[in-house]
């Protein structure tokens, strides 16, 4: 049975999974431009999944590096969804087999989704459907880049790239009811900020995020006291 | 063939970061002060990712087409709209500033 609020989450999921499954339409033109056959570039979306690694691998190996140096810089990226799965943990409580399924599709945008609700059942329904609906339109658009390349246009023109960011601020907009909450997001992204053009991609969301955690634990304490 | 060795690396190693986070043992998330960090990651983590999503052009900080659309986002939040019409409003404003300037 599919609740009218489930329906809503649904819809909801599906709306950042499309702008976001679109992007694949970039790495799949540029993986094949970089010296990566189609079936190279298809497998990486398929079986990493984890936009920012993909195109960090590609990066290297276009300008000639060494793809196990490629390797290792999309997988210090790919730590931020081992903190991802740490924090969708407790509110997902998965057991067993179903971990392994679900740890696939543990990226930005379903940790973002499943971040938002409120109780168990709803993070469920926003993981699985963003995450799922990532999967499948992310590996059906770097297909369609792989083969069309750059034919197609770039998402940016349909502002595709600002759906998403907009989507983060709807999610947080719910919770900034205190001040306090209010200055851990302002912390977050101010730290996240100043490290884009000093860290690797990646690095500055959980630096922020870590940053602005720390920040919220100490100013409750003192409030306590 | 050593770039089919490395996208195995690559593939292999991703998982397991993955699962790794999500194989955290009960006993830890429910210890109080996982809770209360907890309550905090969504705020900080959702903060980081709007700036780095709207701000960030590779390892350029940029003000483009994206912050005007954000700003929008913004303003129809405030005007309580829902989820789906900020997203989709949010795109069109960017699409249209890029279209004009």
């Amino acid at each position: 049975m599919t609740e009218p609020t489930d329906r809503r989450i649904i819809a909801d999921s599906l709306g950042v999974a499309v702008p976001t499954g679109a992007y694949g339409i970039s790495f799949g033109a540029i993986g094949v431009t970089s010296g990566l056959d189609v079936l190279q570039t298809c497998l990486l979306s398929l079986l990493v999944f984890t936009g920012a690694s993909q195109f960090a691998f590609i990066g290297v190996v276009a300008s000639g590096g060494n793809p196990f140096a490629g390797a290792l810089t999309a997988l210090l990226l790919g730590t931020r969804n081992t903190f991802y799965g740490i924090s969708l943990a407790p509110l997902l409580r998965l057991r067993g087999a179903a971990r392994l399924p679900a740890a696939h599709v543990v990226i930005d945008e379903s940790t973002a989704m499943a971040l938002g609700q409120d109780d168990t059942r709803s993070a469920r329904v926003a993981f699985w459907w963003t995450g799922v609906g990532i999967l499948v339109l992310w590996n059906l658009f770097t297909l369609l880049g792989a083969l069309a390349g750059e034919a197609i246009g770039d998402p940016r023109t349909y502002g595709l790239d600002a759906a998403v960011g907009a989507a983060f601020l709807a999610l947080l907009w719910p919770r900034l009811t205190t001040w306090h909450a209010r200055s851990v997001a302002l912390v977050g992204a101010a730290v996240a900020t100043g490290l884009v053009p000093l860290s690797p991609a990646g690095v500055p969301i959980i630096a922020g995020g870590a940053v602005a955690v720390l920040v919220g634990l100490l100013t409750q304490k003192e409030r306590a006291a | 063939m050593t770039l089919w060795l490395a996208i195995g690396v690559l593939v292999v190693g991703t998982y397991a970061l993955k699962l790794a986070g999500l194989a955290v043992p009960q006993r830890v998330l429910d210890h109080p002060f996982t809770r209360r960090v907890s309550d905090l990651i969504p705020v900080a983590l959702l903060g980081a990712l709007v700036a780095v999503q709207v701000l960030a052009d590779g390892s350029d900080l940029v003000l483009d087409a994206r912050a005007v659309a954000l700003l929008a986002a913004a303003g129809m939040l405030a005007l309580r709209m829902s989820f789906l019409p900020v997203v989709v409003g949010a795109a069109l404003v960017a699409a249209v500033v890029r279209l004009l300037f």
